[in-house]
């Protein structure tokens, strides 16, 4: 797209014009971004093409294998992205693309809670599990923390570590903090008991494992047990000499208050609201998530800021509004990928309703026709364009037909793909367009073979009629053939157009003169103008074109074949047309007459000799 | 035919080479070039496998193509040849041929030479010298014959600024791709299904040979000589099918074989094992055909230590009176008595594979998904 402005004009000075090229979407020419549209490209095609063999218990694995190739894909794409900030140079480049990785890391974090609640439905129990993995997913301090603090020489006494061990227990990874407080118990034995105790609450909370086959009434008594003692630890004050350790406690028991404290350490609401969950209610049915969602939404920001896009996308999610998930994804993203991937995704678990928008297309059709004619403005990415417009039942092949049209054809091979993909949609309106467009390009550039070889292509005999009208005037311009390569090797395309034919045809006449073979040559002339497939203006040089056989020693045209002849000088002449200029009609006349004259005469004297040759006995 | 690796480059890619090996060395292929195409800033780079990543248990380099070095390149890329170890030589859309020189020491490439209009339109419509892409090269040190959309051949010599011999209007027809027969002699094919050969020793504009398919005119889009046997030919065309044609013998194919479903953009004879044939295709697919025949009864001439015994025969030039086993399997013609073995390599079908390269038993391919695959274990 081109704006052009133009300033304001003073009186002495004409204003310099500025053009401003506008990009219709900045996100598709970032190179590391090009990766993600290709791969997820795959992904999709793969998806579309193993629709119809997705059935029954399969089924959802399936889908969810598709949704974590998605993933996968947004991930390596932000690893990459993630490496070049740090390498890059300059400090505006880096920071924005520290911020194109913040996007890329917050479409993964909704994407995950859509495959975890929308396309692997896990029910109550496996639910939790699901979710601390999302959240575990999403907080990479941990582990590099981990590493730091069990590396040093005395892991307790380091600055971070009870830092750590406060932030393991939030993500419940109790197994791992056990260990960290056996560390400290080694190191400061006057807190071993409490830290032995505290151990073992850990390890003996209530899980569900996956595989195991407790039901969820039965895991949640456990859990009310677990509770209970520690609770009863807790009002023991058994842990009052290390705040520390008493913290801890609170939060296994799911304090809120000391859940809040912890606010820097959990870093945003779902964190919070998932360790909630955990040492809350760890049976939390799906349906119940939304009200804990909206609670701890509004514990966490405690009326100090608003919620952001994302949180409000999220709290969507929770409530299962997948409709209200989209919308707000495309008003807050800045490109149509996530959503047309999801949306196609969520609508093959048969999750969207028909929302019919009011032009008719459903929403899933409607985001995969923006985001494809958003590839198709990118010089390179209409390929994949093409893809997706083919899965879009109602309005995509129409699309398909109005953009493939409008892409710049700079060599052959790029017609060629075009061309490849209209054939194989059977748009002919589309090839007829684009090889008309080709083959007048190589008539201007004076390739007649190349105009040939796209108007047989497109069957156009309309346009190898022009072609061989070109070659026919060379001929009768220059007095020979040229690009004899192709006239003499034309096969079967020679039916395409009469013009076509008789070029065909009439150089074959050549042929047979030059190889002496006068018979053939003779009856193939004859059948040339009796069949009308000559062109008016080449029949005087058809004509004349009898005349070296009509003046051969031997008889070559038949009776019957001279007063076919003869019959169409006749017709020749009396049609002539009128010729307008004057001076030049005159001289042409006259040279027309001559040779109209010269023709007449042998015309009779053939008739003549042939009659004799016919009427003699043979062998005489 | 496990281990292919892709690597998504944010390019399509046209064209991708092997760089080859110097003679009698032991090496393997470890470096390829590609040139991408329809871009708006185009570039031919260099890659390298091998050398990064660890050693696996069968003692192969592990781990993705590295990019070497890369430089811009005005137009697409249309073709890419190695003219010796340090050169590359490429074609591009706007008809000028460059020739790129790879400084080793500092990992870079630049222009060491450029003939810029090899490839013009004149005409009466078009305007003096508008340029027209040059869609073929093929170099045999120190000759490079390049022609393109015009229907011209140009000689070039390295090192000269003009060319040493220009066919103007060689053809009426676009030329698609070129290759040496002998080394005076060229193969072009072209757009209205022919082959034609052209003798450099000969003045005139004339071909010395024209075969073509009687039948529909399907243009040819590659061809590729066997390495061993000068007279065996064989070129893809625009429905996907394979010819094999012997240029001694008449005008027509020895043999037509339905491949793939859309053109087809390249085909490769394996340079060592001329029994292996690829072919790339725009559907989306690239084949293997191995048409090694096992012959268990063989002379004991031919049984040395254990080598294949098909390879060592192959090797030897062809002589009229000699065992069964020395006339090329491609040439047969009876497609019953000789199965050929066909496999698809790429694990999925992606978009237009447009080319590819074999050299000793790695195999290189561009696709326009914007990935490169590569393999390292081709007979395995």
């Amino acid at each position: 797209m081109l704006i052009f402005s133009v300033l304001e004009e003073s009186e002495t000075e004409p204003g310099c014009p500025f053009i401003y090229i506008i990009r219709k979407d900045i996100d598709v020419y970032s190179q590391i971004l090009r990766k993600l549209f290709n791969e997820s490209h795959g992904i999709f095609v793969g998806l579309q093409r193993i629709e119809e063999e997705l059935t029954g218990k399969s089924r959802k694995a399936q889908l969810v294998r598709v949704s974590k190739n998605y993933r996968s894909v947004i991930r390596a794409c932000m690893e990459e992205m993630h490496q070049v900030a740090i390498a890059a140079k300059d400090p505006a480049s880096g920071r924005q693309f520290s911020s194109q990785v913040s996007i890329l890391s917050a479409m993964e974090l909704i994407w995950n809670l859509c495959e975890i609640l929308f396309i692997e439905v896990a029910p109550a129990g496996p639910l939790l599990l699901h979710l601390l993995d999302w959240v575990r997913l999403h907080v990479c301090e941990v582990d590099s923390l981990l590493a730091d603090v069990l590396g040093s020489e005395n892991p307790s006494k380091h600055e971070s570590f009870w830092k750590l061990v406060t932030i393991l227990v939030l993500q419940g990874r109790l197994d791992e903090a056990r260990q960290m407080l056996s560390k400290e118990a080694d190191a400061s034995p006057s807190s071993a008991g409490m830290c032995r105790i505290l151990g073992d609450l850990m390890r003996t909370m209530p899980v569900l494992s996956p595989g195991n086959t407790q039901t969820l009434t039965e895991l949640d008594l456990k859990w009310q047990h677990w509770h209970e003692e520690c609770e009863r630890h807790l009002q023991d004050s058994t842990f009052a000499a290390s705040p520390h350790l008493e913290s801890l406690c609170k939060i296994m028991l799911g304090d809120e208050a000391a859940l809040l404290e912890q606010k820097e350490l959990l870093n945003n609401w779902y964190h919070f609201l998932v360790t909630r969950l955990l040492y809350s209610h760890p049976t939390v049915k799906p349906i119940d998530l939304h009200l804990y969602a909206q609670s701890s939404l509004d514990l966490f920001l405690g009326g100090e800021s608003s919620p952001e896009p994302l949180d409000s996308i999220l709290l969507a999610a929770f409530e299962f509004d997948v409709h209200q998930v989209i919308k707000e994804c495309s008003i807050a993203l800045s490109n149509w990928w996530f959503v047309a991937h999801l949306t196609d995704l969520l609508d093959h678990c048969k999750l969207l309703q028909s929302h019919n928008l009011y032009f008719g297309s459903n929403m899933r059709e409607f985001l995969l026709l923006e985001y494809a004619s958003g590839l198709f403005a990118h010089h390179s990415l209409w390929q994949l364009g093409v893809d997706y417009f083919d899965y879009c039942p109602e309005l995509g092949r129409v699309s398909l037909e109005l953009h493939i049209e409008r892409i710049p054809l700079s060599t052959e091979q790029k017609a060629l793909k075009v061309l490849r993909i209209c054939e194989q949609r059977q748009m002919t309106e589309q090839v007829r367009s684009i090889c008309k467009i080709l083959a007048m390009s190589a008539v201007r550039n004076n390739r007649l073979g190349s105009a040939l070889s796209w108007s047989i292509r497109a069957r156009d005999a309309a346009f190898a009629t022009l072609v061989s009208d070109r070659f026919l005037k060379d001929y009768c311009e220059r007095g020979s053939f040229s690009d004899l390569d192709l006239i003499d090797n034309l096969g079967p395309a020679m039916m395409l157009s009469d013009r076509l034919t008789f070029l065909g045809k009439y150089r074959e006449f050549h042929r047979f003169y030059g190889e002496k073979r006068l018979t053939d040559a003779a009856s193939l002339l004859l059948s040339l103008m009796t069949s009308q497939i000559a062109p008016r203006s080449f029949w005087v040089i058809l004509l004349i074109d009898a005349l070296p056989l009509l003046e051969e020693k031997e008889v070559v045209f038949s009776a019957e074949q001279t007063y076919e002849l003869m019959r169409c000088l006749e017709d020749f002449a009396s049609r002539r047309p009128v010729w307008r200029e004057p001076g030049v009609q005159r001289i042409q006349e006259d040279v027309e007459n001559t040779k109209l004259e010269m023709l007449r005469l042998a015309l009779a004297r053939n008739l003549g000799r042939a009659i004799i040759k016919e009427g003699s006995l043979e062998g005489s | 035919m496990e281990d292919i690796y892709a690597k998504f480059v944010s390019q399509k890619i046209s064209k991708t080479r092997w760089r080859p090996v110097p003679p009698g060395s032991l090496q393997t292929a470890d470096t390829f070039a590609a040139g991408s195409w329809d871009n708006e800033e185009n570039y031919v780079s260099l890659w390298s496998i091998g050398d990064f990543g660890n050693l696996d248990s069968d003692g192969g380099f592990e781990g993705d193509h590295q990019l070497l070095c890369d430089i811009r390149h005005h137009g697409d890329v249309m073709d890419l040849q190695f003219f010796d170890q340090e050169r590359i030589v490429a074609a591009s859309s706007t008809g000028c041929v460059t020739v790129f020189l790879h400084h080793p020491n500092n990992q870079t490439l630049s222009v060491s030479q450029q003939w810029t209009a090899a490839h013009y339109h004149t005409g009466p419509g078009s305007p003096s010298c508008g340029s027209a892409p040059c869609t073929g090269i093929v170099c045999s040190n120190p000759e490079i014959v390049t022609v393109g959309e015009d229907g011209r051949i140009n000689l070039f010599r390295a090192d000269h600024k003009e060319a040493v011999r220009t066919i103007d209007n060689a053809d009426s027809s676009t030329l698609h791709a070129v290759t040496f027969l002998r080394t005076p002699e060229i193969l072009t094919v072209n757009s209205i299904g022919q082959l034609k050969i052209w003798d450099f020793r000969k003045q005139g504009n004339e071909p010395s040979q024209i075969l073509s398919l009687t039948g529909d005119r399907v243009p040819l889009h590659c061809v590729d000589r066997h390495p061993n046997q000068q007279h065996v030919v064989a070129t893809g065309g625009q429905d996907g099918m394979l010819s094999i044609w012997d240029v001694r013998q008449g005008t027509m194919p020895v043999s037509l074989l339905k491949a793939h479903e859309a053109e087809m953009w390249e085909v490769h004879f394996h340079p060592s094992n001329p029994d292996h044939l690829f072919t790339c295709s725009e559907d989306g697919s690239l084949w293997h055909w191995d048409a090694s025949t096992d012959v268990p009864e063989k002379s004991s001439l031919f049984n040395q230590g254990g080598r294949n015994s098909t390879f060592l025969s192959h090797s030897i030039s062809n002589q009229a009176s000699v065992h069964q086993s020395l006339i090329s399997s491609w040439l047969s013609t009876d497609p019953a008595k000789d199965r050929i073995e066909i496999t698809s390599l790429l694990p999925s079908r992606t978009l237009s594979v447009n080319s590819l390269d074999v050299l000793g038993p790695c195999l290189v391919c561009g696709t326009d998904s914007e990935a490169i695959y590569v393999t390292r274990q081709l007979f395995s």
